[in-house]
């Protein structure tokens, strides 16, 4: 599906999150953000990266796993993205979203 | 003479052992099989004995009943995996050496992961159905319950056979119509899922019965807590659920053993390959059913396609050729959907679970995704499926290990 948000042609999947990490860059995370009524801070630009960089080291990404991150615990990844904040999260981050289990 | 041990003499360290006895002979093979329990549980009947509908002995044997004669069943506790010495440990102090080892340890609940789970109102108001206890202390729970708040919920995932739940709660529906209680039974079901289930096409199918049923749902919810005073699941976002009965799967880990032996993962499970069912640090390691990290779905019927493979794969393993890749996630199971009624679904890593018939392309007599009296007998038939096909490694006819795509409507 094509989308146009921040001036910029993306490619997303029926759920929203873009098929192609190559069309993210901070403007499209912006407006992704704004879509989800979330207004991005210094700290949710670390986990952003944080998460770009688990899913880069092909780590299985789910809730527990943030709690163990070291960088933030759940209960303020849940203030940072109120609803359900991975899925949230990784689609601002241009990233698939979790295949939490089958 | 060189030792095969499998660890875990449940449903799939069982069939291993089935499998494997034709395979490896004295002299000069030894195949041994470890567990702590006496009795070797149908985990699946834990579902119906909370509605009365199975009693326990329907659902409890002897372990020994079920290994081979020639195969050196040892009862004790297993501590630790050496995995560079090819030993593993026993609690009693003794060790066994091995050139081959097959995990098999299986999944369990560990409600000490959520604050309050294990509270003053364990076994109460807050109950589990994946333990033997847990259901039982349910089955005498609902007996006398009068009706109020009844709430299903999930922890996290994975878990063991990931639409029981569900089941659960299609039951409890069926169950309360027919004590005329349903008007004085609120359900609602809670996942961390955004749906009912992980798969598009089941879940638009499951969202309808739960709709049919008036079972509400809450979905996308983590839990944070259980607040025993006010008997509130609460969730990290602040949410709250109020329940009289609460239901839950805890979250499930694999044996500590993996955690002492540094090799299982967050949750306890072993790295493997999915496609061979080696483990990914240790060649002679071998890992099935619930304790591994493969992403297919923790069920009996998954372990028995993979068992057939393994087998393969451990002569390949001991001729020294290569392993075949061919385990597909192939998962096949009943849904209950109360009413004396079932669905059935069929599906892989790749394929998700569509409406067709089954095992037959177009004749059935079973239908996938669709309710019908048929596949509850075969729900029911699946219990002497298991003790008397299953654990002893035969085949099923017409279903292949590796699942079939004919037959089903894929867009
Ligand atoms: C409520 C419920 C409903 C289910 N319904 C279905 C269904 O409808 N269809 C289906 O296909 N599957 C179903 N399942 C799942 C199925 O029961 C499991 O997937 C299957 O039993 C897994 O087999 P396993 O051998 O891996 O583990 P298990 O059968 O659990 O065996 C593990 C064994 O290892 C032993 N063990 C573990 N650690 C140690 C140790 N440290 N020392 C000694 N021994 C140890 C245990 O005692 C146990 O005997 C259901 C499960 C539950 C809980």
């Amino acid at each position: 599906m094509e989308k146009t948000i921040a001036g910029k042609q993306i490619t997303v999947n029926e759920e929203g999150y873009l098929t192609d990490f190559n069309q993210w860059n901070e403007q499209v995370a912006e407006a992704l953000a704004l879509e989800a009524e979330v207004s991005l801070t210094p700290r949710h630009w670390e986990v952003l990266k944080y998460l770009q960089n688990e899913q880069k080291n092909q780590v299985a990404l789910s809730i527990r796993r943030i709690g163990k991150s070291g960088l933030l615990d759940i209960k303020e990844f849940y203030q940072l993205f109120p609803v359900a904040p991975l899925k949230t999260a990784t689609k601002i981050a241009g990233i698939p979203k979790p295949a939490s289990c089958i | 003479m060189k030792n095969l041990v499998i660890l875990g003499a449940g449903t799939a360290g069982t069939m291993m052992a089935n499998h494997l006895h034709h395979h490896l002979k004295r002299p000069d093979w030894q195949i041994s099989i470890i567990d702590e329990k006496e009795e070797h549980h149908y985990q699946p009947g834990y579902l119906f004995l909370p509605f009365d509908i199975y009693t326990p002995e329907d659902i409890v044997k002897k372990i020994e009943e079920f290994i081979p004669g020639d195969v050196n069943l040892v009862r004790e506790k297993i501590n630790r995996i050496l995995p560079k010495e090819n030993v593993v440990q026993l609690s009693s102090g003794r060790s066994i050496n091995y050139d081959i080892l097959i995990i098999a340890t299986g999944a369990k609940i560990a409600p000490e992961e959520t604050e309050g789970m294990k509270g003053s109102e364990w076994q109460k108001s807050v109950f589990d159905f994946y333990t033997f206890e847990g259901s039982l202390a349910l089955r005498d729970k609902l007996r006398h319950w009068q009706g109020g708040k009844l709430v299903i919920h999930i922890t996290e995932m994975p878990i063991k056979c990931p639409v029981a739940p569900l089941e659960f709660a299609f039951l409890a529906d069926s169950f309360f119509k027919h004590k005329h209680l349903r008007d004085k039974v609120d359900i609602t079901y809670v996942t961390p899922l955004s749906g009912a289930f992980t798969k598009p096409k089941a879940t638009e199918t499951l969202e309808h019965l739960l709709e049919e049923k008036k079972i509400k749902i809450e979905s996308d919810f983590a839990v944070e807590c259980i607040d025993n005073d006010k008997k509130e699941l609460v969730d990290y976002g602040g949410r709250r659920v109020p329940f009289d009965i609460l239901v839950t799967v805890p979250t499930n880990k694999g044996d500590d053993l993996m955690e002492r032996s540094g090799l299982g993962d967050d949750l306890n499970y072993v790295p493997t390959h999915k496609a061979t069912l080696q483990s990914k640090n240790y060649e002679n390691i071998f890992v099935l059913g619930d304790a591994s990290n493969i992403p297919a779905s923790k069920a009996g019927s998954v372990a028995h396609f993979e068992a057939e493979i393994l087998t393969d794969n451990i002569s390949l393993y001991i001729e020294g050729k290569p392993l075949k890749e061919e385990f597909d996630g192939h998962a096949n199971c009943f849904i209950e959907t109360g009413n004396g009624k079932a669905l059935l679904i069929d599906f892989n890593y790749t394929h998700e679970p569509v409406e067709g018939s089954f095992p037959f392309a177009g004749i059935g007599p079973l239908r996938l995704l669709k309710e019908s009296r048929i596949n509850h007998m075969g729900k029911l038939a699946f219990r002497w499926i298991y003790w008397n096909m299953l654990l002893k490694g035969t085949h099923i006819p017409f279903v292949p290990a590796t699942m079939s795509e004919s037959g089903k409507h894929y867009n």
